[in-house]
């Protein structure tokens, strides 16, 4: 690196950067399979100054066009070739206030890296390492972009403090609303919180990224169970709230009806993970919630959901645990970090086999699992090979707990107080801006797609929040005017500097 | 002003049975029968779910009747005094009890299941039903809330274990009698211990009368996301949260609810063991 005056850079292609990705420290396979801390470690600033340097700044740009909220991803990328660490995480926070978050859970691979142009012919940048890196020096030197915003009198209510709710949140409380954030459990942050597990996602993460939207004037109300508390129709009517967002999630874990099901080693992710995440059920009995951890464990689905299960059961002791799935491993449907995490820890997995019946040992628990061999036939509806029972191919896998990570149905609770239309499935229906049947109510995330990821989550939360403010007739602060990327000044945190109500305030 | 959640009211009933009052106007509003709220004591405790035994919108505060049966209920009987709070409380939660066009309802509370009866036969009441009041306790000791379900009641049943008041028997004895003496009954309400449920639906099936029992399952969110709560009613599994707690006491598969109950058995005994350890020692709430 020069020091002296600044040379002109000599343009990058594709033979003079680095071929290969810089690698992120990561725990031992061996020895992280035994604890619940991150399993990956984040890049140093040097790793990620390196990392950037392979960015080629291509004129395309297709990596922002695979982000589904639109991050800068060239222009972050060359602020951290600068050094400017703060530059680039103005640049990230323009458009997504939570990377920490982002750059450990998205699925990088089939969105912005899936299309960088250095991955047509080398691993592609890794751009999402280099978020986090982003993320996490901010909340370590506790950077806060915490711009003032004049109020606009209006008051919004967010139903679900999750990936939806939060980046929602965010968006209104940037265009000068009163946010209040409604969440059910004691704690906010929904599936980041009760969902994905510490090692991959740290609850210090979350309550950083927390505390960013508080700072922008977001109120969090937990133990609030909207629909019986009071509905949503009383948002609007009684309570003074002029527009609402309903991001409450994935609804009930799916069961596959076979026999067994009832046995006491029998649950679902879901449940098994709020324990553990949650209710800190690990930490038993200091901890008063309890969870029986299984001996030999079988889960049942392929999808990060399961990776999660999985990982947390080898983490309680489990030894071996199993993943049975339908299909192959091309077809999981797990990010691929997560599946190659899994396999490092040493999970076992059974490619092309379903469940038939889960076996009891006399008692209230499980003995085995007994199951099927599969091979793909023609494709269905989803484009996907379908899977197809082969016939007298049955065997047993002993095991004393088995975990349902097959997907979810929506949940009722908004469809019995509310006027709200659901769908045949239950979902919440909304049109392509969002809109529910009810003026003045946006619905985003799974609650109206079912099961997907948690940045599609903030992107249909961001999305739902451009359609509130033009609702309530708030000019769209995203729309920056005038905008100079050279010397970044035409937008900070989002809004354009030029704003009338807006002026910055730094921490 | 009141801290959230706070504790206004307590009242012991036995050395096991105690009332909590807490204040919660929002709730005491929203509130119906048959809906139930789940419980966190302390910051590290777990999430229980009770049956509102009570709400009141005037005092703003809902009412729970508590059974110090394992280490989480032993301990907030310790700490839960008037002046503190409980960490969390979540609810209403679940569908009202339907009060429906019944004309003559048998409301059946066996033990601590008088408490979360009790908003129920108040509801017919007031709808203009004939109530008929069946409560069961082991002895005349442990009776609680006479008074105030004899006072929603057209007429009112007391059987005891030991005949120390009241009929000698359990509540099926009571049931059997008000059929007697009533052939119109449309509707039977019974909530108690699993297995009282069961005798309840049981004793009613050959009458072919509608009777409903409320189902408390384990639970963690009781929104309906993690599917703990399951039980099998007729051939399907339903989720006690959020389609119940009230179900159709002819189809429950009360064995399933039974066992399931009985999930956490040895991590619960652990628990007991370790907090009435601690407690011996001084160290413990």
């Amino acid at each position: 690196m020069s020091t002296g005056p600044k040379k002109k850079k000599k343009k990058k292609t594709i033979r003079t950067i680095s071929p290969d990705r810089t690698p992120m420290l990561e725990q031992d396979a061996r020895v992280r399979a035994r604890n619940f801390a991150e399993v990956a470690c984040g890049y140093t600033l040097e790793g990620a100054l390196r990392e950037a340097e392979r960015c080629l700044l291509c004129p395309d740009e297709p990596c922002v066009r695979g982000c589904p909220v639109e991050v800068d991803i060239p222009e972050f990328i060359s602020k951290l070739t600068e050094k400017s660490v703060r530059g680039a995480y103005e640049t990230i926070t323009d458009t997504n206030l939570l990377p920490a978050i982002c750059g450990r859970v998205c699925p990088q691979e089939s969105q912005c890296e899936g299309v960088c142009t250095v991955g047509d012919t080398l691993e592609p940048v890794a751009i999402g390492r280099l978020e986090r890196f982003v993320g996490d020096v901010a909340i370590a030197e506790g950077w806060q972009s915490v711009p003032y915003v004049e109020p606009s009198g209006f008051r919004v209510a967010i139903v679900g403090s999750g990936p939806a709710g939060m980046a929602c949140a965010a968006d209104m409380a940037k265009a000068g609303c009163e946010v209040t954030v409604y969440e059910a459990f004691h704690e906010p942050g929904g599936v980041l919180r009760y969902g994905i597990p510490d090692f991959r996602l740290p609850n210090e993460v979350i309550d950083a990224e927390l505390e960013k939207l508080r700072a922008l004037g977001v109120r969090f109300e937990c133990n609030t169970l909207v629909g019986r508390l009071f509905t949503v129709e009383e948002l609007l009517i009684e309570m003074g709230y002029e527009a609402v967002f309903v991001g409450t999630g994935a609804g009930a874990p799916t069961f596959m009806s076979i026999p067994g099901e009832s046995l006491a080693g029998v649950l679902s992710a879901n449940e098994l993970l709020t324990r553990c995440n949650l209710m800190r059920a690990r930490d038993f009995p200091d901890y008063d919630t309890p969870l029986q951890a299984g001996a030999r464990v079988a889960v049942v689905g392929a999808g990060n959901t399961a990776m999660d299960a999985m990982r947390v059961c080898l983490r309680l002791g489990a030894a071996p645990v199993y993943c049975v799935y339908r299909r192959t491993r091309n077809e999981a449907p797990a990010r691929a970090e997560e599946l190659h995490h899994a396999e490092e820890e040493g999970i076992e997995f059974h490619w092309l086999t379903t469940p038939v019946e889960i076996l009891g040992d006399g008692g209230l628990g499980v003995r085995a699992i007994r199951c099927q061999r599969m091979e793909l036939g023609e494709p269905d509806e989803s484009g996907r090979r379908r899977p197809v029972p082969v016939p007298d191919t049955e065997f047993e896998i002993e095991v004393d707990m088995v975990v349902y990570a097959i997907g979810t149905s929506a949940n009722p609770i908004l469809g019995q107080t509310s006027s709200l239309r659901l769908d045949q499935r239950g979902y919440i229906v909304a049109d392509e801006r969002l809109a529910t049947s009810i003026a003045g109510v946006w619905a985003g995330g799974d609650i109206v797609t079912g099961a997907a990821t948690v940045i599609e989550a903030m992107g249909a939360g961001r999305e739902a929040a451009r359609e509130m403010k033009a609702y309530l007739g708030l000019r769209d602060t995203d729309v920056v005017y005038l905008r100079e990327r050279a010397g970044g000044v035409g937008k900070r945190f989002g809004i354009d500097v030029r704003e009338h109500n807006y002026a910055r305030v730094t921490a | 002003m009141v801290a959230p959640f706070e504790i206004v009211g307590r009242e012991d009933f036995s050395d096991v049975t105690y009332l909590l009052e807490i204040f919660h106007p929002r709730m005491a509003r929203a509130a119906r029968p048959g809906q139930f709220v789940i419980v966190m004591g302390h910051d590290r405790g777990e999430r229980i779910p009770l049956t509102l035994a009570d709400f009141d919108p005037e005092r703003g505060t809902v009412t729970l009747v508590v059974q110090a049966v394992g280490k989480t209920t032993m301990e907030m009987q310790a700490r839960c005094v008037v002046g503190s709070s409980v960490h969390a409380l979540v609810g209403p939660m679940g569908n009202p009890s339907e009060i429906g066009e019944a004309r003559k309802v048998v409301c059946v509370g066996g033990g601590l299941g008088v408490a979360p009866v009790f908003p129920q036969a108040r509801a017919y009441k007031r709808s203009g039903a004939y109530v008929i009041g069946v409560v069961g306790f082991r002895s005349r000791e442990l009776m609680f809330w006479e008074d105030r379900f004899r006072s929603v009641c057209d007429e009112f049943i007391v059987c005891t274990d030991d005949g120390s008041e009241g009929i000698r028997g359990v509540v099926t004895a009571g049931i059997e009698r008000a059929l007697a003496d009533h052939g119109d009954v449309d509707e039977v309400v019974a909530i108690g211990p699993p297995v009282m449920m069961k005798f309840c639906a049981e004793m009613t099936r050959p009458y072919g009368i509608r009777t409903v029992v409320s189902l408390n399952p384990v639970m963690v969110d009781g929104t309906g996301m993690c599917g703990g709560c399951r039980v099998r009613v007729g051939d399907r599994v339903r989720f006690a949260c959020v389609e119940g707690p009230d179900f159709d006491a002819h189809a429950v598969d009360f064995d399933d609810l039974m066992a399931r109950l009985r999930r956490f058995a040895a991590s619960e005994r652990a628990a007991l063991e370790r907090w009435q350890g601690s407690c011996r020692a001084g160290v413990g709430g």
